[in-house]
């Protein structure tokens, strides 16, 4: 049974290195030959940069990416300035600049797959914390914090778990141990294992993932307890007893990637097991409309709503929208209706292919929709009673942080899962064999790249390394458990809303112009 | 049933190899040589294919057009001996705002008329200047259609370029006894004119006077530009004219369904003398964008003109000033002073000049234009590189100072077009509207960025210190 007490005790962290041969690091380390192999360098650095075995005397490549950078100059053990034959040359990797955009900068990423591997913070030098956009969240600042406050805990007495039933109403209490659950993303959309890695990830972590729109294949039955099924306009492999047998089923009116557009999978991605899962026809590109054709008002959402809940007496019920000018509108009739979760997918995320114009341009970013909704929900006196669901463009630790600041009780990841298993964003999900790096593909060479072992873990790391830094954020502001963080928008600032002498105290907005 | 309105794609490829956003660099030196585990030979997109060569040459970087960035090669060749870069002839397309990427992305469109696609998310930055600092609303539940994905076909993208007709009034023996107006669609909220400042030729202005036939939209003209090869072409051509020399053009006032006549001191003289030569012909006026665009619109709103086309400088700002004002801006002020003016119902607006993205047409509309006009994508669809040497009086590297197909040429402006059309329709599925007429300066489907800071961050955190997005 899911574990539903805050003392859960949280998976082991595993080292689990790159599937590459050649990890993309910050900085490049360069051999000449003027190099005699004396192997000093692999002496001197603690990191590991300069492998070396003893049956073997030549030098080898180095391995740039773990080394720490001109940091560590200061160091006694600093390579470069040590060889005695001068034959290393150490700079910033020039490949950074066509790795990476205003959102998930080339830094973010490095530093994600980096935790993904180590499940610690990055020990390079990498800004992982803040994109490039110059707004939003990357505008955001928690506030120094007074010094008094610091609560002096371990991580394991930080409590980071969140509850999805706020409701009362007698149905399970879904209590995850991390603030996050994984999003949406279809049987069909991503490799097999890919998903199930995610649906292992989530059990390790007492925490949810979601079918997404695409069916739920047998795969995922040993984790049933933790796999919520969604539904969404194209009802693709939606059955009795994968509602029968969920703690959470979505009701997916939108998606924050296309806002309004349905969805839409191309028929490269129907193989015939897709085809099979959705009851379709091989290769037939296959359409989720927008919206459900049985949804004209609040009235008849409630419908769907109480449908579920006749077939599964015990199950939570969610609904994730988008986030139009009346979001806060949207959230309370799904809240009258009898929803546990509420859930909000802002504009700038999503995972799957969708039109540019539509991720750029329709709904609002996620960083407005939360405390506008939260504020109506308190205005309306039902706050309490739901629970309050972010996502889209949330990307690291510290975004998750602030978007419970502003009103969240927890959020959505999706992105950040997949740059765990090294997603470098180049956005070609869907062309051709899809995902180059075996990811979201169901190509019968790319989608076995990537074991089930490996993900789990990496995905399990990357959540610890992220529960570290919420840990030091709580423990700052003198709170013992991450459900006191709803709300506190007090302990935020924004850069913008600051005067100069004040907004000088704080780390600046990232501004480098990126080629896009 | 209704015959649908339907843009002919089909793909066109490019001329001349484009220019890709990355080069590989290889340090050839560490190369094993003859590798069986070659990355060149994996690569999933065969994008080196057709450049086997370079594994026996020493050539340049190579410049990949079609590659998707993936990192494999990088990550996985034996030797580590690759690296990318951004292609320096990348960073030299367009400028500050007709960026690489949107001239990128015009070409891809123009190549196979297919909406832009991708994954993992939105990458831009938050906000930006101008039209990037609006966001358009979608609905939840309220659908222009009940069909979802294939109700599309059912969004009305019909703008009118003639004037509206008035309430009809009857006499007492029920004939009509006022005027009706002749009516005059476009079914495509756009309409082309060659940009001036860059290369016109016959080649070019025959590409964009067919695909103007094949969307059933207008172009622009100047009389220089009309030949004998444009006959055809002559119900889809509109003459630019000024109140000088129009009525030296008096055939292409006869042979045309719309004229244009550029706003000058003579303006109300010259629209009668159009309207003796030929009575029931679409009257529009050319004016610049600039601070009296506005009270000249309520002006020419009385003297019978059905449409007022403005236009902006090549990024779409406000002309005659040193502090310009972004279109976006200037529609709101120019709508809004016809509305305040009750004449708003009587005049179409469209404007001109920094329209680099389908969105902009979607937005245009939002802050209330009825169309607007394209000019630079025309180019950039033949492969243009706003480069700008033309300007200068040096050759052309994409060659369209001269050998063009007009059949070739055509295609990709109607790709583009119709890519275009696609992306409005997507925009107006989202926000339930069925009709780009009541997209009209809907601002309520839209929102915008100061509103959404004030009314979301302001409770939060206090008024704001910084003026502007930066």
């Amino acid at each position: 049974m899911k574990k539903n007490n805050i003392h859960f005790q949280f998976p082991k962290t595993v080292q689990v290195p790159d599937r590459f041969r050649n990890p993309i690091g910050k900085f490049t380390v360069r051999r000449n030959a003027r190099c005699i192999s004396c192997g000093l360098c692999a002496e001197l650095c603690p990191y590991g940069v300069h492998p070396r075995y003893d049956i073997y005397s030549k030098p080898l490549r180095p391995k740039d990416y773990k080394c720490i950078g001109f940091k560590c100059k200061e160091n006694d053990f600093f390579c470069i300035d040590r060889c005695p034959e001068q034959a290393l040359t150490l700079r910033r990797n020039p490949i950074l600049e066509t790795l990476g955009d205003y959102r998930w900068t080339s830094e973010m990423l490095i530093a994600h797959w980096e935790m993904a591997e180590t499940a610690n913070l990055p020990i390079v030098d990498l800004e992982y914390n803040l994109g490039n956009s110059g707004g939003g969240f990357d505008k955001i600042r928690f506030k120094t914090p007074e010094p008094g406050d610091y609560l002096n805990l371990g991580d394991e007495d930080i409590d980071t778990s969140i509850n999805l039933n706020k409701r009362g109403d007698g149905r399970t209490d879904v209590i995850n141990g991390i603030p996050c659950y994984g999003g949406g993303m279809s049987y069909g959309s991503t490799a097999l294992s890919v998903m199930v890695s995610r649906a292992r990830a989530a059990k390790l972590l007492n925490t949810l993932t979601c079918t997404g729109e695409g069916g739920y294949p047998k795969e995922l039955l040993p984790y049933a307890e933790h796999v919520i099924t969604q539904i969404a306009t194209g009802l693709f492999g939606v059955r009795e007893e994968t509602i029968l047998h969920t703690p959470m089923v979505e009701f997916k009116y939108a998606q924050g990637a296309k806002p309004g557009l349905g969805g839409h999978l191309l028929g490269d991605k129907v193989t015939p097991e897709v085809a099979a899962m959705r009851e379709t026809v091989v290769g037939n590109a296959l359409f989720s409309p927008f919206p459900f054709h049985s949804v004209y008002s609040v009235e008849d959402h409630k419908k769907h709503v109480d449908w579920i809940k006749e077939i599964n007496p015990k199950t939570l019920v969610s609904v994730k929208v988008s986030t139009p000018t009346d979001v806060d509108m949207v959230a309370v009739g799904s809240y009258y209706a009898g929803a546990h979760v509420v859930h909000l997918d802002g504009s700038y995320g999503g995972t799957g292919a969708a039109p540019d114009i539509a991720k750029k341009n329709i709904a609002m970013p996620i960083e407005y929709a939360i405390p506008k909704v939260h504020n109506f929900l308190k205005d309306e006196g039902v706050r309490d009673n739901v629970c309050l669901i972010a996502s889209g463009g949330i990307r690291n630790a510290l975004d998750v942080a602030k978007a419970i600041a502003l009103g969240a009780d927890g959020v959505v990841i999706g992105t950040a899962e997949l740059v765990a298993l090294e997603c470098v964003r180049c956005g070609h999900c869907e062309s051709g064999r899809g995902c180059a790096r075996g990811i979201a593909t169901t190509d019968h060479e790319l989608g076995i790249m990537i074991t089930e072992d490996w993900a789990t873990q990496r995905i399990v790391n990357m959540y610890m390394a992220w529960r570290k830094q919420w840990c030091e954020i709580l423990r700052q502001y003198g709170l013992k458990s991450i459900k006191e963080l709803v709300g506190r928008s007090d302990l935020l600032v924004h850069l913008d809303y600051l005067d100069e002498e004040e907004r000088s105290k704080y780390q600046p907005a990232p501004q480098a112009e990126l080629i896009i | 049933m209704p015959k649908k309105y339907h843009i002919p794609i089909k793909t066109a490829d490019p001329r001349h190899h484009p220019i890709g956003k990355y080069a590989t660099v290889e340090f050839r030196e560490d190369c094993a040589g003859s590798c069986k585990e070659c990355v060149k030979k994996k690569c999933i997109y065969g994008i080196f294919k057709d450049n086997y060569l370079h594994m026996s040459t020493m050539g340049e970087p190579e410049y990949l057009y079609a590659c998707h960035s993936c990192f494999r090669c990088v990550q996985e060749c034996t030797r580590g001996i690759f690296s990318r870069v951004i292609n320096p002839e990348y960073r030299t397309l367009g400028d500050e705002y007709w960026r690489p990427d949107i001239i990128h992305r015009l070409w891809y469109q123009a190549h196979t008329g297919k909406v832009p696609v991708s994954g993992a998310g939105y990458r831009g930055p938050f906000v930006g200047a101008g039209f990037d600092s609006m966001w358009t609303d979608m609905s939840e539940i309220v659908r222009p259609t009940r069909d979802g994905i294939h109700g599309r076909e059912y969004i009305n993208t019909c703008i009118e370029i003639s004037r509206r007709i008035s309430p009809l009034k009857f006499n007492d023996d029920m004939s009509l006894a006022s005027e009706a107006l002749p009516i005059l669609e476009i079914p495509i909220p756009l309409m082309f004119q060659i940009p001036e400042s860059l290369i016109v030729n016959q080649p070019i202005v025959e590409s964009a006077a067919r695909a103007a036939q094949v969307l059933n939209t207008f172009l622009i003209i100047r009389p220089e530009d009309y030949s004998d090869a444009l006959l055809p072409y002559a119900r889809s051509l509109i003459p630019s004219l000024t109140c000088d020399n129009a009525m030296d053009h008096q055939s292409l006032i006869l042979k045309s369904r719309a004229v244009e006549l550029a706003f000058g001191t003579n303006i109300e003289d010259t629209i009668q003398k159009v309207r003796e030569i030929k009575s029931d012909i679409v009257l529009m006026v050319r004016i610049p964008l600039d601070a009296d665009a506005a009270s000249r619109a309520l002006k020419l709103s009385v003297l019978g003109v059905d449409t007022l086309h403005f236009f902006a400088d090549e990024h779409g700002n406000e002309l005659n000033t040193e502090h310009p004002r972004f279109l976006k801006e200037m529609i709101r002020e120019v709508h809004l002073k016809l509305v305040n003016g009750f004449v708003r119902q009587r005049i179409n607006l469209v404007f001109s000049g920094g329209i680099s993205m389908a969105e902009h047409m979607a937005k245009s509309i939002i802050c209330g234009a009825d169309g607007v006009i394209v000019d630079f994508p025309l180019l950039i669809a033949l492969e243009c590189r706003l480069c700008y040497r033309c300007r200068k009086d040096l050759s052309c590297p994409a060659k369209i100072d001269n050998t063009i197909d007009p059949q070739w040429g055509s295609q990709r402006i109607i790709n583009l077009m119709g890519a275009w059309h696609n992306q409005l329709i997507e925009v107006m599925g989202a926000m339930g509207i069925r009709e780009a007429r009541r997209l009209r300066g809907e601002v309520g489907r839209s929102m915008w960025f100061e509103d959404l800071e004030m009314e979301s961050f302001g409770p939060i955190f206090g008024k704001r210190k910084i003026a502007g997005l930066k």
